[in-house]
């Protein structure tokens, strides 16, 4: 059963302990600007919203990478960068509509979620279980795949 | 069904693929004139970067992929079509039968006006052919000079200065990207690469190259700068000119309707070499980029195997390009719309720049200089014509939160 990661953005707290394990688990280091997951802040409302990659179904930025250095992961679900196949056009981080994909200027390559290879830190680091990994059939994860339709007016998701 | 693909750059590729998937029986042959296994042109500058090697500019990295899919491969020139018979013509004078034929043979650069431009050592940079060439002459230390500072001259202009060459820019136009920004972030990345040690000559031409071992480039003002090697960059237009003596309608491009399909109903095309619809303006135009190619590969080849049933709402054309390390992008409408609004925030010492355009409460186009943050959420908010409502106050107090705008207005959790 693939599985999915389910924000439910009404119980963060802003405690940015999402951003800090996704930038040590993938760069070593504790730094939010190298994180994966990123939570937006609404000062008037007070509120903070986590988001990232959703792997979705069209996976724009897989599709329009000129050297085929997104992958499906077949095990995760998760859209993978291959950092040797990048050359760091950036094309996919403005092909995805959701601004999900980052470039990053130390590496001169990409990054998005990767899902953890299937343990996703984020969603342990998070005290008051913003995250869930769960199944990806559960109605929050087709929750999610229609936020990815809604900005998808273009053919391949019709057909 | 025999399925001819003609044009092995990602549009036909992609195209290919998508046939195979929906049709798992189909005869696809894939037509390339070059030799090299199908490769992806926009991979060329990090290839002179030195960052890959060839094989890295492979569109499909995997051995024997092509078998695998059962995607029958021919390295021939196309020469002709006679659409009425459903007949290709090779340059090998051989003929072959279709019953759904793709273009997608992309674009070719245009050599400019001016005498010299055969001589050896001026070269485009378009094929892996001319990419070994400028590699063999753009060593450490050498003089180049680019013309044309558009797009695709500012991205090989960042694999060149890596090279470690001496670098001359000319650019006709007063600024460089003339067709991505405006004026002022124009200028601003021209005083970007001059600060970086590139002399930039906008305002001017180049009048004639002249032989010799360096070769010499005159310019309008007199002045002639002495080259190792020339690197013509001065636009590209769709390869169309076998289509002359065919029944296919061409304008800038191959003519299509919205399912991509040409005045032939046999015929469909994709890529750079189709005059496909553009999403903002809803007007069909040649846009020669790489993601409207794969993205007309993908249409046009559904609407071959299932009979025009999925229509192309068109493609937002969009760009990014990193100079030297100072990104830029720009979608859609950058350049605004009539009874539209927009707002600017500039900071030339930082080189920052970006520009919003908004028709009512809908984003339709930005640009930006050193923003890369969530970027893409602007093509996420300009196809979705998301309404923005109170979000366009705020963002023309704070252009920076676009990806708050989506999270409000679009994905509705704030
Ligand atoms: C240096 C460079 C940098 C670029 N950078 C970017 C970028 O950063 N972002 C971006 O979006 N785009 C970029 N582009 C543009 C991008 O590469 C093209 O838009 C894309 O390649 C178009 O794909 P296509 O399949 O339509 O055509 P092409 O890739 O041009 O493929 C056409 C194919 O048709 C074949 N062909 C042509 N004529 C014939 C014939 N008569 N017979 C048989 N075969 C034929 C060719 O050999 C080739 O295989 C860049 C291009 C270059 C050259
Ligand atoms: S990065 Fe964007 S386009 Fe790619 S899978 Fe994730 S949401 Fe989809
Ligand atoms: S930046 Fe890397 S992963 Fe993204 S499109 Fe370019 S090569 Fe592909």
């Amino acid at each position: 059963m693939q599985k999915a990661l389910l924000i439910d953005p009404d119980k963060c707290t802003g405690c940015l302990q999402c951003e800090l394990a996704c930038s040590y688990e993938h760069e070593g280091v504790f730094n939010p600007s190298k994180s994966r997951i990123r939570v937006f802040t609404f000062h008037q409302e007070g509120r903070f919203v986590p988001y990232t990659c959703t792997q979705c179904a069209e996976a724009w930025c897989q599709q329009a990478c000129p050297v085929d250095a997104i992958t499906l992961n077949s095990e995760t679900g998760a859209k993978d960068v291959n950092d040797s196949a990048c050359v760091g056009c950036k094309v996919c981080t403005i092909a995805c509509p959701f601004g999900t994909v980052n470039y990053n200027h130390s590496t001169g390559k990409v990054i998005k979620c990767d899902l953890c290879g299937g343990d996703p830190k984020c969603v342990s680091a998070c005290p008051t279980q913003v995250i869930v990994y769960v199944d990806a059939d559960q109605t929050g994860y087709e929750k999610m795949r229609q936020w990815a339709k809604q900005t998808d007016n273009s053919p391949a998701a019709s057909a | 069904m025999q399925y001819i693909v003609a044009g092995a750059g990602p549009a036909g590729v992609v195209a290919c693929e998508t046939i195979r998937k929906l049709s798992p029986d189909a005869s696809i042959t894939l037509i390339g004139a070059e030799p090299e296994p199908p490769y992806s042109r926009m991979a060329i500058p990090y290839l002179l970067s030195e960052i890959i090697a060839e094989q890295g500019t492979y569109l499909r990295k995997t051995d024997g992929y092509y078998e695998q899919m059962n995607i029958n491969r021919l390295q021939q020139r196309i020469s002709g079509i006679d659409a009425s018979a459903s007949q290709l013509k090779l340059d090998n004078s051989e003929s072959l039968d279709f019953d759904r034929l793709l273009l997608a043979t992309g674009a070719i650069p245009i050599n400019p006006p001016i005498p010299g431009v055969d001589l050896e050592g001026v070269r485009h940079c378009w094929t892996l052919e001319d990419a070994r060439e400028i590699a063999a002459r753009a060593k450490s230390g050498s003089s180049v000079v680019l013309m044309g500072a558009g797009f695709i001259g500012c991205i090989i202009l960042e694999s060149l200065v890596k090279r470690g060459v001496n670098l001359t820019v000319v650019e006709r136009g007063d600024r460089m990207v003339p067709r991505m920004m405006d004026d002022t972030a124009g200028n601003i990345l021209k005083q970007w690469c001059v600060d970086k040690g590139v002399r930039v000559l906008t305002s001017h031409s180049i009048t004639a190259i002249e032989a010799g071992e360096p070769l010499s480039v005159v310019l309008d003002s007199g002045e002639s700068l002495s080259a190792d090697l020339v690197i013509l960059a001065t636009g590209v237009h769709s390869n169309i000119d076998y289509l002359q003596d065919s029944s296919i309608e061409t304008d800038q491009g191959i003519l299509v309707n919205g399912y991509l399909q040409t005045t032939h109903p046999a015929v469909y095309a994709a890529g750079d070499v189709a005059q496909g619809r553009d999403f903002s303006t809803g007007e069909f135009t040649v846009q020669a980029i790489q993601p409207t190619a794969v993205e007309h590969g993908r249409v046009a080849a559904t609407n071959m195997v299932q009979d025009n049933t999925l229509e192309h709402q068109g493609s937002l054309n969009m760009n990014v390009l990193d100079t030297l390390g100072l990104i830029s992008t720009s979608f859609g409408q950058w350049m605004g719309v009539a009874g539209g609004d927009s707002v600017c925030i500039v900071d030339r010492e930082r080189y920052k720049y970006l520009n919003l355009q908004f028709k009512d409460d809908v984003l339709v186009g930005i640009s930006s200089l050193g923003h890369t943050e969530n970027i893409g959420v602007a093509r996420g908010l300009i196809r979705g014509k998301v309404s923005l409502g109170q979000w366009k106050v705020h963002l023309q107090k704070n252009p920076e939160r676009l990806m708050e705008a989506w999270l409000a207005c679009s994905v509705g959790v704030a």
